[in-house]
């Protein structure tokens, strides 16, 4: 099985690091992988987006233009790369940010307002893997056994006490019911 | 009783130096210096571009030649790799000056720990006598037909009193090798500029002011006439920075 | 086997350096390599290594002359516009016959072009981009397990023919993470440098590192000596991967990035029914001209796929003599080429829609 994953939104919101998160997902499951991101001048507050493939098979191209799985964490991400999720695809919503209803019926959408699960939980800085947690629930792309080693991976040593919080955020979207 | 003798750190190749040309005294003085610290078997010198650029035909010691300007990197990359090692550059005004220039400032504001030797005679000698970044104004070459003008030429660049006043360097000085209390004294000046890098204090230059009688269109003591009166007003003669001197006071 | 970790191309590259025994970087900042730069100034305080950020890229390429001749393991990296001020000091370490290793993550141009990925500095690499008759030893790798494994082969071949080589990368392969597993350090095989400027210790003459002969018969000499040993490398070192080629009748060839791409376009083709097959070149010089040879006597058409304007079909062309079309797919100016785009082109050439 091969999963193509686009994380797409601002710089700043940890696009690129949780599209990091789930490849190293898929490295503790021994998985062949690539994770690409846009690079840009624009450190903070520019477009971000990062692609992640997941698959039994050594990767191709590691370019996703028309993704499986799309988690769109603002409305320009949404407006660009709606139209190229394949039909039956998958498309997560941050939908306190994004307040417009996804147009396609022919793809699976979730709604997950996970910047304001964030701040409820204390933690603003991580919408993104409250998104990551619905993403792992909802596609079957990674397993949520690896979780905690992943995130280990992720977490430098310098920022241990992040690891808690990283999977505080994980577990809210996780367990999050529209 | 030997009195006096070639230094040990200079080959027997025959110096392709123009008659009058003072480079055959820096060599004969870099050489002495070598000699009299006993360093020859680990020193490493990099040869320019320019007048110089057949030095490594003439130094005993290992020897690579740089391109234009670059020796100042080279000698980065030499140190470097072998901190034991004792390396030298031998550079002329277009290259260390010119071309050469950013080489130059950053191995100093890095107080890299090599010795550079810079030989200042106004001029581009081997390609045939064109305006170097020292040339004096008013001074007549091949690409200054009617003089050095200021106004579109600029003016020479005083390289000691330029590098003087960065933090970094350990010691630069200028001397001149016109006559025989010059020459005495730049041999003390680039010994103790080998020394410096030996009990590793850092970057040491010393300046040279020296002559090409050729070029120039003087005979070789007319040459050493116009370094008195021209060239040394200009460049004033001294020791411009001597960090640890000054610590020690 | 060592476990398999997760990095970036850039990263890959600095620690394979490292363990192959390369104590000396030098570099300037530019996108997109400057994780190369980072990592080496992490890593080379903690074991006694040398990373210096130079004042320009013309003086980091000397500053590597420097550490090579010396006899040292040395690289520096930049992309695009900075390699092509390194160029005055890679001549220099050709004519010197140095090794080194110097990495282009490619980004586009000319000028100062942009910042993604790119390959068009192709003929800057392999036709000798600074001045005089030389080449370098080209790697093209297409993974980030490869900019692990090419560079320390970079290093080897180097030292074993005593001339610089460049690993050419692109900004694709420099930003993505991939498992890579890299070898166990200190299984470099240290080559004798007789040649190096150590110091004489009073113990044999002097040596010169030089590229200066101003006697024309001896700088013909060295050129045509310098060619013999071309010869040797274009016989021995040439590289590829070859991909569904068995009964192909129409060839990709793509190397780094554009492979990638390839390979997607030529497995959808092969569904259509189309035999098609690739051809990877591993190394561009020298450029495996034998496989492309064979090919020609096989397959009815060449589709070359590239990030530039079209640079290495003119070395298809020579190797395959004329004797079988080269069509070009391409994208330039940060572009990538798509599957899409490539499997249309091998549709075209196999003649409309099969």
């Amino acid at each position: 099985m091969t999963t193509q994953l686009l994380i797409a939104g601002f710089g700043g919101q940890g696009v690129l690091f949780a599209g990091k998160f789930i490849a190293y997902n898929g490295l503790l499951e021994g998985r062949q992988l690539s994770w690409l991101p846009s690079y840009g001048p624009e450190m903070r507050g520019g477009t971000a987006n990062c692609s992640v493939i997941l698959s039994d098979e050594p990767v191709g191209s590691p370019i996703v233009s028309n993704p499986d799985v799309l988690i769109a964490m603002n409305l320009p991400s949404l407006d660009k790369y709606e139209d190229a999720v394949v039909p039956g695809g998958m498309i997560f919503v941050d939908s306190t940010l994004i307040e417009r209803k996804v147009k396609r019926d022919d793809v699976k959408v979730f709604y997950v307002p996970s910047t304001r699960l964030a701040n409820e939980i204390g933690l603003p800085t991580l919408a993104n893997m409250i998104m990551v947690g619905k993403f792992i629930k909802e596609s079957g792309a990674v397993s949520k056994d690896n979780v905690e080693a992943a995130l280990k991976k992720v977490v430098s040593a310098r920022h241990a006490d992040l690891f808690d919080a990283n999977f505080k955020a994980i577990d809210t979207g996780y367990n999050f019911a529209e | 009783m030997i009195v006096f003798q070639k230094p040990k750190s200079l080959t027997d190749a025959q110096l392709h130096y123009c008659p009058g040309c003072t480079h055959g005294i820096i060599h004969r003085l870099v050489a002495q210096a070598i000699d009299d610290l006993g360093i020859e078997g680990k020193t490493v010198g990099v040869a320019p571009v320019g007048c110089a650029v057949m030095a490594y035909n003439y130094f005993a010691c290992d020897m690579v030649e740089a391109a234009h300007g670059r020796a100042p990197a080279v000698a980065t990359g030499l140190k470097r790799a072998m901190p034991e090692n004792v390396i030298f550059t031998y550079q002329g005004d277009g290259d260390l000056a010119s071309i050469g220039m950013a080489e130059t400032v950053h191995a100093a504001t890095r107080n890299e720990n090599i010795t550079v030797i810079f030989v200042n005679n106004a001029i581009y000698g081997m390609t045939g006598g064109q305006m170097a970044p020292t040339s004096l104004p008013g001074q007549v070459t091949q690409t200054s037909p009617y003089g050095r003008d200021v106004n579109t030429a600029g003016y020479p660049i005083k390289v000691c009193e330029m590098l003087s006043t960065l933090d970094g360097p350990e010691y630069i000085a200028r001397v001149a090798v016109n006559n025989v209390k010059n020459v005495k004294n730049a041999q003390k000046v680039i010994k103790k500029a080998f020394e410096n890098q030996i009990i590793n204090k850092g970057f040491s230059l010393v300046e040279v002011v020296s002559s090409c009688p050729t070029n120039w269109g003087l005979t070789p003591d007319k040459a050493l006439e116009w370094v008195e009166e021209k060239m040394i007003p200009y460049y004033p003669l001294g020791i411009y920075k001597d960090r640890s001197a000054k610590e020690g006071e | 086997m060592a476990d398999k970790v997760l990095m970036k191309g850039n990263e890959a590259i600095a620690e394979a350096a490292i363990r192959a025994g390369c104590l000396h970087y030098f570099g300037y900042p530019i996108t997109p390599q400057t994780e190369v730069a980072a990592y080496m100034a992490k890593r080379m305080p903690k074991i006694g290594g040398t990373f210096l950020q130079a004042e320009s890229e013309i003086s980091a390429i000397n500053m590597v002359y420097g550490v090579s001749s010396a006899g040292k393991r040395v690289m520096t990296s930049s992309s695009s516009p900075g390699v092509s001020l390194k160029q005055e000091g890679i001549s220099y370490l050709a004519g010197s016959d140095l090794p080194a290793l110097i990495v282009n993550v490619q980004r586009g141009g000319p000028g100062l072009g942009g910042i993604q990925p790119s390959q068009s500095d192709y003929f800057q690499a392999t036709k000798g981009g600074g001045h005089g008759d030389y080449h370098l030893i080209v790697l093209t790798p297409a993974s980030v397990q490869e900019m692990a494994d090419l560079t320390q082969l970079a290093f080897d071949l180097a030292d074993k023919y005593r001339m610089p080589a460049m690993l050419l990368a692109d900004g694709t392969m420099g930003q993505m993470m991939e498992p890579v597993e890299l070898p166990e350090p200190g299984t470099v095989k240290q080559v004798e440098k007789p040649w190096a400027v150590t110091g004489t210790k009073m113990e044999r003459e002097h040596n010169i590192v030089n590229s200066l002969y101003l006697v024309p018969e001896e700088l013909e000499k060295t050129n045509i000596e310098r060619y013999e040993r071309y010869k040797i490398i274009e016989e021995n070192e040439a590289r590829w991967e070859e991909y569904m080629m068995d009964d192909a009748e129409y060839c990709v060839v793509a190397f780094g990035i554009a492979a990638r791409v390839s390979k997607n376009a030529v497995v959808a083709a092969r569904k259509e029914g189309i035999k098609v097959g690739m051809i990877r070149p591993i190394t561009i010089w020298p450029f495996p001209k034998k496989p492309i040879a064979k090919a020609a006597d096989q397959v009815k058409a060449f589709i070359s796929v590239e990030l530039s304007m079209g640079q290495m079909i003119e070395d298809i062309r020579l190797a395959a003599d004329c004797k079988k079309p080269v069509d070009l797919c391409n994208r330039v100016g940060g572009m990538i080429p798509s599957p899409e785009q490539v499997l249309e082109s091998i549709k075209k050439a196999a003649g409309g829609n099969k």
